[in-house]
């Protein structure tokens, strides 16, 4: 039934849907403003009243970016696309629900990975040396898909129309993430109930690998983070096409 | 034995207790326009997104040249196309990216639907403003988008809801010139509307649908022909008159309309002769005498019970 070239067949529509949600959602200038200025309100606010080398805040504002550029619109847009009935649209043309799905996780991937990459690149300004370059492109790219896959599991439940419902959901769950997973503190100085909690975040493990990247240490071996990372994005992207899937009438009616 | 486009049996939805479609079935042949006429709220749009793969039936089966709309859901999307009841282009995008949009979203290569599109666009007079967004054309323009958008993968098979509702008198007469041409073309058509004269002139069958079970299917003109006893003979005199005491057998109703007499009749012949007969026993000359078919108005409202 789902033969070879069917698949294929399918991920080629969805770039098509990923390119549209590019053009609509993402390439406009307040998202992409923000995008960009959102890491260095990032490094200021670290700064502020820290004795720390600006250095040693590089992995944390990493998998802060990464984190939250790829998560930033992706919660909106499905809701916004059922309100404007484009989303009826896109169910009625010949594309699998899990093609559409692919198609918004590769534009948020896409624009989370731009960002990303032009953050990525003050790291010779503040002193910081990427020591393991391909460690470093493989993480990014690895948690970037990730957090996308993520941004979309947020948008499946409650069905709702309202992009705002969607956002404010997915803003509960990002920040505590977000405050659990090492960003601020190494895994290896929190408490020990600190350390299991951050087990559950994704975000943990590839500001772990930017660690290892540009300090040579890290908590976990490189592998175990690369897996775990792995691992959590096979389950959002999973998670995501089975709960829109089964939301999928109640949406539509 | 002609091939089948649609085939639909048992199909149903159930909105909570509300039997939006009811264990509807019916067939559409290839190569014809199939009209699906009912009231509001009668469930033409619910069994179009049945048809169309949107939402999934509660019961029943439909299959489109073909495909089972559930099971093989993709494969019958790739067969059609749809104009829905609400139009749906994305706003921000100008004309020809929804366009080409929709290209890729068929697998369609990309050089093949430029091509279409500019055909497409320029049919529909859309063309000079096609690097324009969505969001600032107006209603017509925009259904007129929708169908080129339906038609860019030229299905062989076209649904469209409502396709003229709110439009005016142009546009809606554009629209249906296309509809035809496109069916003379070989594409097979179903859609739905409330409007018994654009039924009468596009389709060759409709289904009469009324709270969720179908009441009829038949070409307008035999539906029209069942309805002997809904044909009247319309008559006025040159004075006014009463016709209430003028006792006549086959006659089902009698309405006064202005000056004018209505009356509904299964035997016009015999109704015609008691009336001449009448105005020359009373001196009267009669100043207008029309024997009128039924109006598939009329025989809607036969139907569905509605109007009484
Ligand atoms: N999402 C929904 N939730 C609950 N009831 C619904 C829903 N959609 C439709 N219905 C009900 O189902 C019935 C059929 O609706 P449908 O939209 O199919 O009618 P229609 O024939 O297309 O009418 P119209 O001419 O107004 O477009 C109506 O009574 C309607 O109220
Ligand atoms: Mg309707």
């Amino acid at each position: 039934m789902a033969s070879l070239s069917m698949i294929t067949g399918q991920v080629k529509r969805s770039f098509a849907v990923a390119k549209k949600d590019m053009a609509i959602y993402y390439l406009k200038g307040p998202v992409i403003i923000f995008g960009l200025i959102f890491p260095f309100f990032l490094i200021v606010a670290f700064m502020l009243g820290r004795n720390v080398p600006v250095k040693d805040l590089y992995p944390g504002i990493m998998g802060m970016t990464v984190f939250f550029t790829a998560t930033s619109v992706g919660p909106a847009i499905v809701p916004w696309e059922v309100r404007s009935m484009t989303f009826e649209r896109l169910v009625a043309s010949p594309v699998a629900t899990w093609a559409i799905l692919l198609g918004d996780t590769e534009a948020s991937f896409c624009f989370g990975l731009i960002i990303s990459l032009l953050t990525a690149m003050i790291a010779p300004l503040i002193g910081v040396s990427i020591l393991h370059v391909l460690v470093f492109g493989l993480a990014l790219v690895l948690a970037t898909i990730c957090f996308a896959a993520l941004s979309i599991l947020l948008s499946a439940y409650p069905p709702t129309d309202t992009p705002g419902n969607t956002m404010m959901l997915a803003s509960m769950v990002k920040f505590p993430l977000v405050f659990v997973s090492g960003v601020f503190l190494p895994l290896g100085q929190m408490p020990e109930w600190g350390r299991l909690v951050a087990y559950i975040s994704p975000l943990t493990y590839y500001t772990d690998l930017v660690r290892y990247s540009t300090d040579g240490v890290s908590y976990f071996p490189a592998l175990v983070d690369i897996i775990a990372l792995a691992v959590f994005t096979i389950v959002f992207m999973v998670a995501a096409i089975w709960v829109h899937e089964k939301v999928l009438t109640r949406r539509l009616t | 034995m002609t091939a089948k486009a649609i085939v639909v049996s048992d199909l149903a939805k159930n909105y909570g207790p509300l039997k939006a479609v009811d264990r509807v079935s019916f067939s559409v042949d290839a190569g014809e326009i199939f009209g699906f006429l009912g009231p509001n709220g009668a469930g033409k749009t619910t069994t179009l997104r049945m048809l169309t793969g949107i939402i999934r039936p509660d019961g029943g089966t439909a299959s489109i040249l073909g495909h089972d709309v559930v099971r093989d859901n993709l494969a019958a999307k790739q067969v059609r196309g749809v104009v829905p009841e609400m139009s749906n282009a994305y706003v921000d995008l100008t004309a020809w990216k929804n366009l080409l949009l929709t290209g890729e979203l068929y697998g369609i290569p990309k050089k093949l639907t430029e091509e279409r599109s500019e055909r497409l666009l320029r049919q529909f007079g859309l063309y000079e403003k096609k690097d324009r967004a969505v969001k600032g054309y107006s209603k017509g323009m925009k259904q007129r988008l929708i169908i080129c958008m339906a038609l860019v993968s030229q299905p062989p098979l076209l649904f469209l809801d409502e396709p003229t509702s709110g439009l005016d008198v142009e546009s809606s007469r554009l629209i249906k010139d296309i509809v035809r041409e496109v069916n003379k073309s070989g594409t097979t058509v179903f859609l739905t509307t409330h409007n018994m004269e654009e039924a009468s002139q596009l389709c060759d069958r409709v289904a009469i649908i009324d709270r969720g079970k179908i009441v009829a299917v038949d070409s307008p003109e035999k539906l029209k022909a069942k309805s002997k006893e809904l044909q009247s003979i319309e008559v006025s005199f040159d004075r006014p008159i009463d016709l209430g005491g003028l006792a006549m057998a086959d006659v089902s109703k009698t309405e006064k309309a202005g000056d004018k007499y209505r009356i509904y009749t299964g035997n016009p012949d015999a109704v015609i002769k008691r009336l001449a007969g009448f105005a020359e026993e009373k001196g009267l000359r009669i100043v207008t005498l029309n024997l009128l078919a039924p109006s598939l108005e009329d025989v809607f409202v036969e139907l569905t019970g509605k109007g009484r």
